[in-house]
């Protein structure tokens, strides 16, 4: 699997998803600059979070409208998986890639802690090595994070079974006090028609070795790994 | 040049005395922009002239410092050619004034400070000290101060790992924001601020220069008043943004060979920071203060050097290497522009619309800052406690959960959750141990940090609260299994003309000296903070202590979470000093007696045993003991590691004492059952005191002959405080 991560002005979690896809892959992933207008022939995409320009504006606004940006949303279109993560998540709605927006947390405060989320599909090149309905536990760190779409929309996210992560309890209930920022239907991440962008608020990229405190990210970059190389 | 017409020197912060020498070193009358420039380099934040003296006393040798104090951070060796580059620095009047910003900045700025010295920033603490929560203003203080530290932090993608927040009547008018930030840096690379070069190119890059913060320096060295409120507008702004722009462009920088020297612009603004590389280099330096980036138009020469704007840097360049140099910035959109150079005058020689506003001899104005010797007055000892009128208190049960759920032991989970904790990925010990610990990345090897200080024994005994604070920090590392490098500190007092106050550092800094050459625990860095008074009222001696130590191998660290069925042993003898403890303050309502004394000798001799057996592999969950004693460690251990506990107590005249008293040297370690004979012999070789005590084991705290309580009881009262005082109205 060949893969990049866009590093916008302000990313700062591009060094942590570059170091899981390394491992996941055995070989190094490729950096590249906002300015860019090109991209090489690629099999993921990655989005990383940070506070791409700032967050001033909204959340992701200014570097949806990045040069390398065009280019992104051109191979997405053209079938290329995006992982876009917490501020990618963020950037990949305002640029048009994935439905719905992210609002300020309901308390209004930034919060890093770890949630636990329910994998509502096995059936994804995202989430192939996890077992549908499985509980697992990875960390959230930001401050717009409350997943919103309009009635409509949702209703239909959810008929076509584009949720992807929802915010549980350990025993894997969606009720409102898993939900840590006041998302719809405790939304943590959602794909796109195709199931080929995947956008999630935790970080994967966090929980992959055990002296971390757990490994349940490393699937996710495993899964994409099979699923494209 | 043009004299100041109407000499207004006390609002430049300048006596009259100091106005006299700077007129005599210059042998005639100083401009406004010379007046104002000296007013900030004396200034007591700037200048240190009354804790210069002490300071000195203080230990900052040992073979593996590549950097003492003096720099903009401390550097140490930690192996392999790399280094650990760290300091602590104050915000306290500027967070209290505006508490979003002031807190914010604090972080900017310490950030910077280890950058400058060539190193990426890994992981940032801070040390928060705030008034009685009952007190009117404390929850938007809080509320703010947090947000501000998360809002700089999290933006910046440096990981906010730990920290110690406390309550007292004592800050009600003067809060302590301290904020600490260790880097990593290549130990053959390290950036010094002595400018060199004659006609080397002194260039002024990030953001541009505002008209905020003027007068910041010399804010920060006087006590507040009823007019503190109108000094809002010098308060700086801050923009982490623009921060971690210049974090990745002088870091791509000093890949390169283009740096001569560097100084961030913090204190005092583009004021200090050529001064001090001119100062430091021997050398003059000319500016054309019309080519500094401002982001106003018509501002003065005296409000462009005077400005504390953030996110800015100064650096020397190698002529050949400006336009590579240029490029970076360029890249990363920030200004960069030559504003001067290195000149062999020995003359600041600053030039602003064609005119000459200052023409200030270098080492002449440095060798006469002034240093004042200023009279001391000791504290008087406490009275010992009378150990009879201890008796009789509540149940035990009852005193455990009110210290648990006290402000000072709460759990800190409403603030930390605040902080992005683990961005960089290499977080492996987060908030709510004794230590945070971060991986140094790619290796095995990581760094503990820990940030202490206990203000109810310094006001006690500035000397032994000195030496405990030290002891503490150095503690701490250690029950991670880390060796201790090296400490910078924050030393935060009142008003220094008063002789009581000055008494009190001198003593405060007598007792870390002490404790610093029997722990082999040198400092590197570090920064004071005076005048933390309001209307002749001063805070309690706060001198706040950050220490770094090395864990060789990570995957050889103690965790403060034991397992279920591990052995309770406690290593450090049990008096049950109860003198000045939370216990006597919160259950009994009083201060009272001296703190508890710090035996260095066996406080060394228990630490390096400890660290031993985690290096061995033999222990792998150890908690110090400190506020609260054995019962809120144990219950602590016991969160942590989701299991109850039962224990039994030494014998002492009062159940209470064995229980909660705050004796120093001691910590807690959980051992499997097969290691419990091998690790007592062993303490006792290593003529260690240590004992079995319990056990972990079931889903309650039992003290036998006493009490049992849920450990969910227990969780209840530790994690409610703090959220439900945030959320009270």
């Amino acid at each position: 699997m060949k893969a990049a991560v866009i590093v916008f002005p302000g990313s700062n979690c591009d060094r942590d998803v570059k170091v899981a896809l390394d491992a996941a892959t055995g070989r190094p992933t490729s950096m590249i600059w906002h300015k860019e207008t090109e991209l090489p022939a690629l099999d993921l995409i990655v989005l990383p979070g940070g506070f791409s320009y700032g967050d001033y504006l909204r959340a992701g606004a200014i570097a949806a409208r990045s040069p390398v940006m065009r280019a992104v949303v051109a191979k997405a279109q053209s079938g290329t998986a995006v992982l876009a993560i917490c501020n990618g998540f963020q950037v990949a709605t305002e640029a048009g890639l994935l439905p719905g927006t992210l609002m300020r947390n309901r308390n209004q405060k930034f919060v890093c802690k770890d949630v636990h989320l329910k994998v509502e599909t096995s059936q994804t090149a995202f989430t192939a090595r996890y077992a549908a309905g499985q509980v697992i536990r990875l960390p959230i760190a930001h401050a717009d994070g409350n997943y919103f779409a309009d009635p409509e929309t949702l209703a239909e996210i959810e008929a076509e079974g584009r949720v992807a992560f929802r915010y549980v309890t350990p025993d894997g209930a969606p009720d409102d006090d898993a939900n840590p920022n006041g998302s719809a239907a405790n939304i943590a991440g959602v794909f796109n028609r195709e199931k080929t962008v995947l956008g999630l608020m935790p970080h994967p990229e966090r929980l992959t070795e055990p002296a971390l405190g757990g490994i349940d990210g490393r699937a996710m970059f495993d899964s994409l790994v099979a699923a494209l190389s | 040049m043009t004299a100041a017409a109407a000499i207004d020197f006390a609002s430049h912060g300048l006596s009259r005395e100091e106005y006299e020498r700077l007129k005599a070193t210059l042998g005639r009358e100083p401009t406004l922009v010379e007046i104002g420039v000296i007013g900030a380099l004396w200034s007591e934040h700037c200048s240190y002239k009354s804790s210069k003296k002490w300071l000195r006393r203080l230990p900052s040798q040992a073979p593996w410092v590549i950097c003492g104090p003096g720099e903009n951070a401390g550097v140490v060796d930690i192996g392999d050619g790399q280094a650990a580059v760290f300091k602590m620095e104050s915000h306290n009047h500027p967070s209290f004034i505006e508490p979003y910003q002031g807190a914010a900045t604090g972080v900017g700025g310490i950030l910077r400070d280890v950058f400058t010295m060539g190193a990426r920033p890994i992981a940032n603490m801070n040390a928060l000290r705030f008034g009685d929560p009952a007190h009117p203003r404390t929850r938007h203080l809080v509320a703010g101060v947090v947000a501000g530290i998360g809002g700089y932090g999290n933006c910046v993608g440096v990981p906010t790992v730990g920290g110690e927040c406390g309550f007292d009547p004592g800050y009600n008018e003067n809060i302590l924001v301290n904020a600490m930030t260790v880097g990593l840096a290549d130990a053959a690379r390290i950036f010094y601020s002595a400018a060199a070069g004659i006609g080397n190119a002194v260039v002024y890059v990030g953001s541009k220069t505002g008209r905020d913060g003027i007068h910041g320096a010399t804010m920060a060295s006087a006590e507040f008043d009823e007019a503190t409120e109108e000094k809002r507008p010098t308060v700086q702004v801050g923009d982490p943004f623009t921060e971690k722009l210049l974090i990745e462009a002088c870091l791509e920088l000093m890949a390169s060979d283009a740096i001569v020297a560097i100084q961030d612009m913090g204190a005092a603004g583009l004021t200090s920071s050529v001064f001090e590389m001119a100062a430091k280099g021997e050398v003059g330096i000319d500016l054309d203060l019309d080519r500094v980036p401002t982001r106003e138009p018509g501002m003065s020469a005296y409000e462009i050097m005077l400005s504390e704007s953030q996110e800015r840097m100064l650096m020397v360049l190698r002529p050949e290497r400006a336009d590579a140099a240029a490029a970076i910035f360029a890249k990363w959109d920030l200004d960069f522009a030559v504003i001067g150079e290195v000149t062999g005058s020995g003359h600041l020689v600053l030039r602003h619309k064609g005119e000459t506003v200052a023409d200030l001899p270098v080492a002449a104005l440095s060798a006469e800052t002034p240093e004042y010797d200023r009279p001391i007055r000791a504290t008087p000892p406490q009275a010992p406690l009378d150990a009879a009128s201890l008796a009789g208190g509540e149940p035990l049960d009852k005193s455990l959960l009110r210290l648990i759920s006290a402000p000072e032991l709460a759990s800190k989970r409403w603030i930390w959750e605040q902080y992005d904790h683990m961005v960089m990925a290499d977080t492996i010990q987060r908030p709510g141990g004794d230590a945070a610990v971060v991986r140094v990345h790619g290796s095995g090897k990581a760094l503990a940090i820990s940030v202490d200080c206990t203000p109810r024994y310094c006001a006690a005994d500035p000397e032994m609260g000195g030496a405990q604070a030290l002891a503490e920090v150095w503690r701490n590392l250690t029950a991670t299994g880390a060796k201790p490098l090296a400490f910078t500190d924050c030393l935060n007092f009142g008003n220094p003309e008063r002789p009581e106050i000055m008494g009190a550092f001198a003593a405060a800094i007598e007792g870390l000296r002490r404790a610093a050459l029997a722990l082999d625990f040198p400092v590197v860095s570090g920064n004071v903070s005076l005048y933390n008074e309001t209307q002749g009222r001063g805070i309690p001696p706060t001198p706040e202590i950050g220490g770094i130590g090395l864990i060789a191998d990570w995957r050889r660290m103690a965790i403060i979470a034991p397992e279920l069925g591990h052995i309770l042993v406690v290593v450090g003898e049990t008096r049950g000093h109860l003198g000045q403890s939370l216990y006597l303050a919160k259950c009994l309502g009083r201060a009272e007696g001296p703190p508890p004394p710090v035996d260095l000798a066996a406080e060394r001799r228990h630490g390096d045993f400890v660290r031993a057996e985690i290096a061995a592999g033999r222990l792998r969950s150890c908690h110090d003991l400190s506020d609260g004693g054995i019962l809120v460690g144990v219950a602590e251990m016991c969160l942590a590691g989701r299991t109850g506990a039962k224990v039994r107590l030494p014998a002492t005249e009062i159940p209470a004492m064995a229980a909660f008293g705050e004796d120093q040297g001691r910590y807690l370690a959980a051992l499997d059952r097969a290691e419990v004979t091998g690790f007592l012999a062993r303490a006792k070789a290593a003529e260690v005191p240590a004992a079995e005590i319990g056990k972990f084991d079931g889903s309650d705290l039992t003290l036998e002959g006493f009490f049992s309580i849920s450990l969910d009881a227990i969780r209840t009262a530790h994690e409610g405080w703090f959220p439900g005082y945030m959320a009270a109205p």
